[in-house]
Parts: C-alpha cells; structure tokens; sequence
C-alpha cells in the first residue's frame, strides 16, 4: 500500500549509551543514522549481527528509549510521547520476553488482554499457539520457545496495527517455528506492518518483504531479498575446491572478485559468462589441478551481507 | 479466528484501542495485590509478622511506660509497621524483580504506560494495606482495643501518606539497585525503622541525642501520628507535614531516578 503514510519512518536515528565506566566515563554511539520504513501490510526485518543495533533500534520505535538525534515517526506520533491510544495500536514482542516468572501464561495474557477496549478472545489465541498446552504451570518453568509464544500472544492480543517482533525465532524448534511464521504471514495478510529482527538469514530470506542490513548502528543497505541479492550485472558466484595457495594470474579474470576465503576454497563473483568458466578451466590444465567441487549459484543473503560488513553474520 | 478485527475494504483499520484508564489501573492494582496476597514471603511480612508483633507487644511490658493500656499503644504502631512492610519492603522487592525480569518495560508498551504501572502499584498497596487494616483490627480488638473514634479520620490520613511515601520511597530503591541489593536494604531498612524508628516504640522515648532525628523519619511521624490519633484523638498536623514532605521529595527522586530496565 504505498499511497497510505508508512507505519514506521526512521530517519537518522542517532542513541548514545553511557558514560560508560571501562571507557574513561565516555559515551558510546550505539546508533549512528538509522533510516528506515515499514510500510502496513508488509514484513520488515532489520537484519545484523548482534550488537549490529537492532534492539536499540526498536526501543527508540516502541518508545522504551529516547533517540539522541533524528527522527522517529510511529503511525504519524512520537513513540517517546505516546499516549496509551497508540500504545494500543502497537503491539510489542520484547527479546527478553518480560514475563513475570511466578504468573501462570493465561493469567498473563488475559491481564494484558484486560488493557485494550476490544481484544482478541483469549482462549482461541492460546490455543492457536498452543499456549493452553502448559496453561496451568507458572511461566518460569516454560522452555524458551514457549516463553517466545506467550510473548507474542501478548504482542497481538491487543488487535494491534503495528508489531514489533524482536528475535522471535529465538529458542523455537522447527515446529513452534512454522506456527509462529504461518502466524507473522497472516498478520500481513490482515494489513498489518510487522517489524521484526533477526541475526538469521534463513528467517528473512524465508519472511521479509523488505530488509534493512544494520551494521554498526548504521543501515548499510535494504531491499527486497530479489533485490538485495539480484545479479543486477548477471552477478553469480563461482565456488571451486582444490589444492590451497593457487594464485589468480591478474589477467585471467580482471572483472571477476576472486578470492580464497579458506584454503583450497576458491570463490569468483561477478557477471560470470560461459567464457569465463572455460578460461578457468583453461587455467586449471595450465597448473595442472583438477578441482573436487565446483558449483554455482546466484548471491545468497549471506553473500550480500559478506559483501557489505566484510564479515560473516555469525 | 482471524487475528485482527475486520476490516472492511478501503476503510482504514479500527484495530486497537484501549481499555478506559480507571479501568486500567484498578485491573492492575487488582493483579499486583493478588500477585502480593498469593505470595508466601510477602504474607508473611504483611499478616504473620504484624499479628506476631501485636501478640508480642501484648503480652510482654515493653510499651507499659507509654500508656494505661498495652493495646491502644501497640495498636496504631503495628498498623505503621503494616504500612511499612506493604508499601516499602515487599512493592519494592515486587518492583525490582519486575525489573529485572523486563516486566516493567513490556507493560509499558501496553496501553497500561508507565505512569497506569504506578498507580496500579498504588491501588495495589492500597488493597494489601485494607486487608491487613481489617486483621490487625479484628485481632486488636480481640484483645481489647477500642480505637478513639475521634481520631478515625486523621489516621485514616496518615495511613495515606504514610503508604504515599513509603510506596515512593520502595519505588526509589526498587528502581536504582539491583533486585537483590533492593531485597537487602528494604529488609534491612524495616527492621532498623521498626526496631528504633520511631514506628512501636514512640520517638519521644528513644535517646535525647536521636531523638530529633528520628522524628524526622516517615517511620516515626506515621506511628506517632498514628499512635496521638487512635489513643488519644489528637490530630497530629507536623506528623502530616513530615509524611508529605517524604512523598513529595522520595516521589521526585524517584522520577529522576527510576530506572525502567
């Protein structure tokens, strides 16, 4: 829907930390330029590795933190000044849960429930992610993946028009993990702008709509997962396996990136053609090697994230 | 079930929306208060220590010099140390693991707000503090206690101060220290206020050296107070001030202070 105004505008998010008493007393940017939106009816994710500055990130959106510098617009207000009429239209699934260890997970979810004019019905929510399994034990005997559904049951159980999923993948085993994706999807479904981190490049190659790559508190790069990992120049990767400490002649393949990234693992990226593969192999006869892998394929997430921080997300 | 209302085409969604504000916060105040009856260690600082103190006070001569009657002056300062034990120690320990345990911040993301947490805090002292006025009176008046009437309604004030300036003051440490530390000076804290605070023992009687400090105490104002309204229905206005003052300044502290996770 990109004639109505965006759920989330983010534009140069600026938050410092501190004084911070291993550093001489002095603060630390956490964030430094954040700029991103989230539009209604779509998944956005903020994809970085930790400490990369989701969660600030979205502690400056739900308003739990006030931004240092820049601007932050929540459905047209200012999260650090909300009223609990827009709390009401948000709905926030924290990292760390909040969940008051000694309460049992229904009596939670019908306390949150009893905030909002009109929320969901209770039983049908537990059920549908299966929270009325363990109903009646207290919340601190719960595995994490079942602290992560309750948490979310109290993101949504208010009908909200935003939610804010951080790590929600976090702790889940495959089968929690397919509910609670089914569940993000019919969220947009419903019109709802969901925003969600994650440091896995599965959950946003397989949920995002759009994808904000956070690196050191900045956002370094966004788009479409097709986008991001578009061979805008016909760029695919070239990965072969043989003897270690083969060097490129420079004049082999000039508009290629090559590199060893372990030894006798070889990678070229770039606009690969059916030439280059065959002067390749015309090199590979020249040393006298034969590779014991080859493959192809175009860039993954995980590349474009190489790419861009120089660094794996693990 | 669909996981949001109805929308009907090319309108703009009618999602969310929240529960009126008295609503919000007597739901809150009602879920700490039960969250603060169920637990045994609060029950314990809130019902069992009080009625062991009365008994104790009771039966032994320790408050003979004060007054005619053992339980008219014993009476009103375990109703002060009720109040202690409600709105400082346990709401602060309450409020300090909510904390930690990142309570505080989820339900402030909720239509409750930070500011619904801490009334709802304050309904919820408000409701322990009723319950314990109704046992300690019935066990009071068991053993012979007749409150002065006159002095009904200035200690019905000073018991709201007094809970004002102690919930602000368990809030200021609940929300400055670790859970654990917070655990240790409220407990700390109630014993010394109980034990030479001026809350059982009348401020009037301790050392002459201390003794303008300790009047000075939330704790010795709210049982003095206490004790020259319900034993001799005489209104006491400095112990009021000093009470005021206390929720006043701990209530600013607290604002600056607090610390949401």
């Amino acid at each position: 829907m990109p004639t109505s105004s965006p759920a989330l505008e983010i534009d140069g998010l600026v938050k410092d930390f501190g004084p911070v008493g291993a550093l001489d007393g002095r603060m630390v940017r956490v964030l430094d330029g954040v700029s991103l939106r989230a539009e209604h009816g779509a998944v956005t994710v903020l994809l970085g590795a930790n400490g990369a500055g989701k969660t600030t990130t979205l502690e400056c959106a739900q308003g739990l933190q006030r931004a240092d510098g820049g601007r932050v617009s929540l459905l047209g207000a200012d999260p650090s000044r909300a009223t609990p009429h827009l709390r009401a239209r948000v709905g926030v699934m924290l990292q760390d849960g909040g969940l008051p260890p000694s309460v049992r997970p229904l009596a939670l979810l019908r306390h949150v429930a009893s905030m909002y004019a009109d929320p969901l019905p209770v039983d049908a929510l537990a059920e549908r992610l299966g929270l009325d399994e363990f109903g009646a034990v207290s919340i601190r005997r719960l595995s994490g993946g079942q602290k992560q559904r309750l948490a979310l049951a109290c993101a949504l159980v208010g009908r909200p028009e935003v939610v804010f999923l951080d790590e929600p993948s976090a702790g889940l085993d495959p089968q929690s993990r397919t509910i609670v994706f089914e569940l993000i999807r019919e969220l947009r479904a419903d019109g709802l702008a969901v925003i969600l981190t994650t440091h896995l490049l599965d959950d946003a190659q397989r949920l995002a709509d759009y994808v904000y790559i956070l690196e050191g508190g900045r956002t370094v790069a966004e788009g479409t997962v097709a986008e991001l990992t578009a061979d805008a120049d016909g760029a695919r990767e070239l990965r072969f396996e043989t003897v270690p400490g083969l060097s490129f002649p420079p004049d082999l393949l000039p508009h290629l990136l090559q590199r060893e990234t372990e030894p006798g693992q070889y990678v070229l990226r770039g606009p690969l053609t059916a030439d280059d593969v065959a002067r390749l192999a015309g090199w590979w006869v020249a040393c006298g090697v034969m590779p014991t892998g080859i493959s192809m394929a175009p860039r993954s997430l995980e590349d474009v994230f190489l790419d861009i921080s120089g660094r794996s997300i693990r | 079930m669909t996981l949001s209302a109805p929308v009907p085409a090319g309108t703009p969604a009618a999602r969310g929306a929240a529960a009126p504000l008295p609503t919000r916060v007597l739901r809150h105040g009602a879920y700490e208060a039960l969250a603060m009856l169920r637990n045994g260690e609060q029950l314990v600082l809130a019902i069992v220590l009080p009625l062991l103190a009365l008994a104790a006070l009771v039966i032994t001569p320790l408050l003979d010099a004060y007054g005619a009657d053992r339980i008219d002056v014993a009476a009103p300062g375990v109703l002060a140390l009720c109040t202690m034990s409600t709105a400082f120690t346990g709401q602060g320990i309450a409020t300090g693991f909510d904390r930690r345990y990142g309570v505080l911040r989820f339900l402030s993301t909720t239509p409750l707000g930070r500011s619904g947490l801490i009334l709802g805090k304050a309904v919820a002292v408000a409701v322990v503090l009723a319950v314990q006025l109704v046992v300690i009176g019935c066990a009071a008046a068991l053993m012979g206690w007749t409150p002065e009437p006159a002095g009904i309604l200035p200690a019905a004030l000073l018991l709201l101060l007094g809970s004002a300036a102690f919930t602000a003051l368990g809030l200021l440490v609940a929300g400055t220290l670790r859970p654990e530390a917070t655990l240790a000076v409220t407990n700390l804290v109630w014993i010394l206020l109980a034990a030479a605070g001026g809350v059982i023992i009348p401020a009037a009687s301790l050392p002459d050296a201390a003794e303008p400090f300790i009047s000075v105490l939330p704790s010795a104002a709210l049982g003095d107070g206490l004790r020259s309204a319900l034993a001799d229905g005489v209104f006491d206005p400095i112990a009021c001030l000093v009470l005021l003052a206390w929720a006043a300044l701990a209530s600013l502290a607290a604002i600056r202070w607090f610390k949401w996770s």
